[in-house]
């Protein structure tokens, strides 16, 4: 059945590719024919005089702990270290309207019929068509295409809200956490799923930072990681905590957030008992956070992305505070965040996506 | 691939006859139906008697049936496609699938036909997860889990009470779509089950379900009638209102709905323009009718399926009756029903 469609827009000068890396980024080779012609934000985590090596013919920009210190000063105290949050640094210093961000352990996929998937230009279609958060259509979206809304859709709600978040998935090692991993080590996810759907209004879910792609003008500032890795009680929950923050403001705020296409390859599991230790105090604290973000309000005259951050962080201050001394940093980084942020984007427009 | 025994004597599978000959729809169907009971129901306009093929077991349900158990004031409650109502109404199984008779059995991705009842049942009999959406969506289904992120506390689940399956082909496109695209034909297959979120409205098709009548029997019902309804899923919106109604209970209740598999594949049938040309009174309808599922409220006390659509019909004789004359009748529609629920439940 031949459809008429318009190409995907490249994009690529309105794109940025944020990688945090530890080590050499060799694969990069993999995606060069989908990467080549945007801009990297490398995000170099740990040592700083180690040297990484990028591929030839790769435009990009480096930035490692001595960069992030002297170009957020004392603020640079909201950016783990030792641990992949830090690269919302990289979405920090970006000027570019859409971030896509991806692990260093994550490679090209191959579609059903063995075609490879370029990733990025799933996530851009993602982000370039509207969501539809307020009735779920049993077709996915329905702006792809050879779909369309279902009988029984509302027409008043066929336009659709502004796409501020692509989440994509992963075959081959699946984002599961460490008791998971210790319970199934050899699980992969084989199954291919052909489907993107917009995660309905007031429904949290577990975003994972390996794949994924944002408006940075429409939900940037919320994009926080978090307090995670060297001198922190807890490691990946890093994107966790921000998809948790990001789902309630754009719930507030009628920006919609998508997930499912596109697959990439993930090469690497982690080690389940390292990882144990990094997440068993989240797995704890998860459900006192769940119950909070389920009732999180914010009130009605935050309307832009920074104010409603700022009203989070108040909140996890109140509510959080008590759980663990923890979030009372947390939620005092989220602040030195946001200020971080406007000193580095100081003519960011303010918008709420209407 | 399910883990899931079935227990034959647990499920009836329910059969709105539009077309009296069958012959055809049940051979194409017999590798899957044939261990089953079916309750096959006669669409009350059909004037020829069945033709059913041999080798099934099933009961019939015609005019007269349906004229003696719900009255003479009832009975045009069970006419066109809510004649199928009728037969979840008779039925005393756990579980029931139902299907519209212009569906055949579908193809997996490797060329397998799809087992809707295997499927359905699998679906009814694991766990539905409405509160936390898990991005690698059913995670009971083998292969898959919760992934890292969603809380353990939640991880048991809900118990899930209905299974809304897909359509192949001519999917359930809306009259003024399928007019639009007359060429738009759904031929992705995506291999996923996913729990509809607590809070979430969607839009219900009965062409291919299956629900646990035990549970939410209820609140299947057959209520809003077009007044211009017809013998073609465009003119038709008792489904999609069923769907509200029972999301509403269901979130109510904490009980699971999921979506997506298994599907059938839906023949060619009938013209969407002839059908647009008819009417556009449904499509219209859905404007009132999601903004006050979105803001009904049900009270502590309604603790069951009945309960709940109690109080539904009540509220929508109150606030959407006021407004259209063809939902005055639909909250009355609902109290009948129950009436007639009770009573056959009593007769047990």
């Amino acid at each position: 059945m031949a459809s008429s469609v318009t190409p995907t827009p490249l994009l690529k000068d309105e794109l940025d590719i944020v990688i945090p890396t530890i080590r050499n980024l060799d694969f990069l080779e993999m995606w060069r024919p989908f990467f080549q012609p945007y801009h990297l934000i490398i995000v170099q985590d740990g040592d700083p005089s180690k040297v990484i090596k990028v591929p030839e013919g790769f435009d990009y920009e480096l930035y490692n702990r001595n960069d992030i210190n002297r170009i957020l000063g004392p603020k640079s105290s909201c950016i783990s270290f030792k641990d992949s949050a830090c690269r919302c640094f990289g979405y920090m210093v970006s000027k570019k309207k859409y971030i896509f961000t991806i692990d260093d352990d994550c490679f090209v996929a191959k579609d059903p019929s063995g075609k490879d998937i370029n990733a990025l230009e799933q996530h851009i279609k993602n982000l370039l068509s509207p969501s539809t958060p307020l009735f779920f259509n049993t077709l996915y979206d329905p702006y792809r295409e050879g779909a369309d809304f279902v009988r029984g859709y509302p027409f008043s709600l066929r336009e659709g809200v502004s796409t501020a978040v692509s989440h994509g998935l992963w075959l081959n090692i699946p984002d599961y956490d460490a008791p998971t991993q210790l319970v199934k080590p050899r699980e992969r996810n084989t199954r291919f799923v052909d489907a993107v759907m917009t995660i309905p209004k007031g429904t949290l879910f577990p975003m994972c930072g390996m794949n994924l792609a944002f408006d940075r003008e429409l939900i940037g500032p919320a994009m926080y990681f978090g307090l995670m890795g060297d001198g922190q009680p807890i490691g990946r929950y890093d994107d966790m905590w921000a998809g948790w923050c990001i789902k309630v403001i754009c719930d507030h705020l009628g920006l919609g957030v998508k997930t499912g296409l596109p697959y990439i390859w993930h090469s690497k599991a982690s080690n389940p008992f390292v990882n144990l230790k990094k997440e068993y105090k989240g797995i704890y604290w998860q459900e006192e956070l769940i119950p909070f973000f389920q009732s999180a309000n914010l009130p009605k005259d935050c309307t832009t992305v920074q104010s409603c951050y700022k009203e989070l962080s108040k909140q996890v201050k109140a509510k959080l505070g008590k759980v663990d001394d923890y979030f009372n940093k947390l939620a005092d980084a989220m602040v030195t965040w946001i200020e971080a942020w406007e000193e580095l984007n100081p003519s960011a427009p303010i918008t709420n996506g209407k | 691939m399910s883990q899931v025994t079935i227990d034959s004597n647990e499920v009836d599978i329910v059969i709105a006859a539009f077309h009296s000959d069958l012959t055809s729809f049940m051979e194409e169907w017999r590798p899957i139906f044939s261990r089953f009971h079916l309750i096959i129901v006669e669409d009350p306009d059909l004037k020829e008697e069945l033709k059913i093929p041999k080798g099934f077991d099933f009961d019939v349900y015609t005019k007269s049936d349906i004229d003696k158990l719900a009255g003479s004031s009832n009975a045009a409650m069970f006419s066109g496609y809510s004649c199928r109502y009728f037969g979840y109404l008779v039925s005393k199984r756990k579980y029931i699938i139902s299907i519209d008779d212009d569906c055949s059995p579908a193809k997996d991705n490797n060329g397998d036909l799809v087992d809707i009842v295997t499927q359905h049942i699998t679906n009814l009999r694991t766990p539905a997860t409405p509160f936390f959406f898990n991005t690698l969506y059913d995670p009971y289904r083998k292969g898959a889990d919760f992934v890292r992120g969603y809380p353990f506390g939640l991880r048991s689940g809900v118990t899930c009470v209905l299974s809304c399956g897909l359509w192949l082909n001519l999917a359930d496109y809306d009259a003024p779509t399928q007019s639009l695209k007359p060429e738009l034909r759904n031929s992705r297959y995506v291999d996923a089950v996913l729990t509809v979120p607590k809070n979430t409205l969607m839009p219900m098709s009965g062409i291919n379900l299956a629900f646990d009548r035990e549970m939410v029997g209820p609140a299947l019902l057959p209520a809003l009638k077009l007044a211009k309804e017809g013998k073609f899923r465009w003119e038709t919106i008792e489904d999609i209102w069923c769907g509200l109604v029972v999301k509403a209970v269901c979130d109510h209740l904490d009980l699971g709905v999921k979506t997506g598999l298994p599907y059938v594949s839906r023949n060619e049938r009938g013209s969407a323009i002839d059908s647009l040309k008819k009417e556009w009174e449904g499509v219209k309808l859905m404007e009132e009718l999601v903004p006050f599922f979105q803001s009904l409220k049900l009270s502590p006390e309604a603790v069951t399926a009945e309960s709940c659509v109690t109080e539904i019909a009540a509220a929508v004789k109150k606030g959407l009756g006021r407004s259209h004359t063809e939902l005055a009748n639909v909250a009355d529609s609902m109290v009948a029903w129950l009436k007639i629920w009770k009573e056959v439940r009593s007769r047990v």
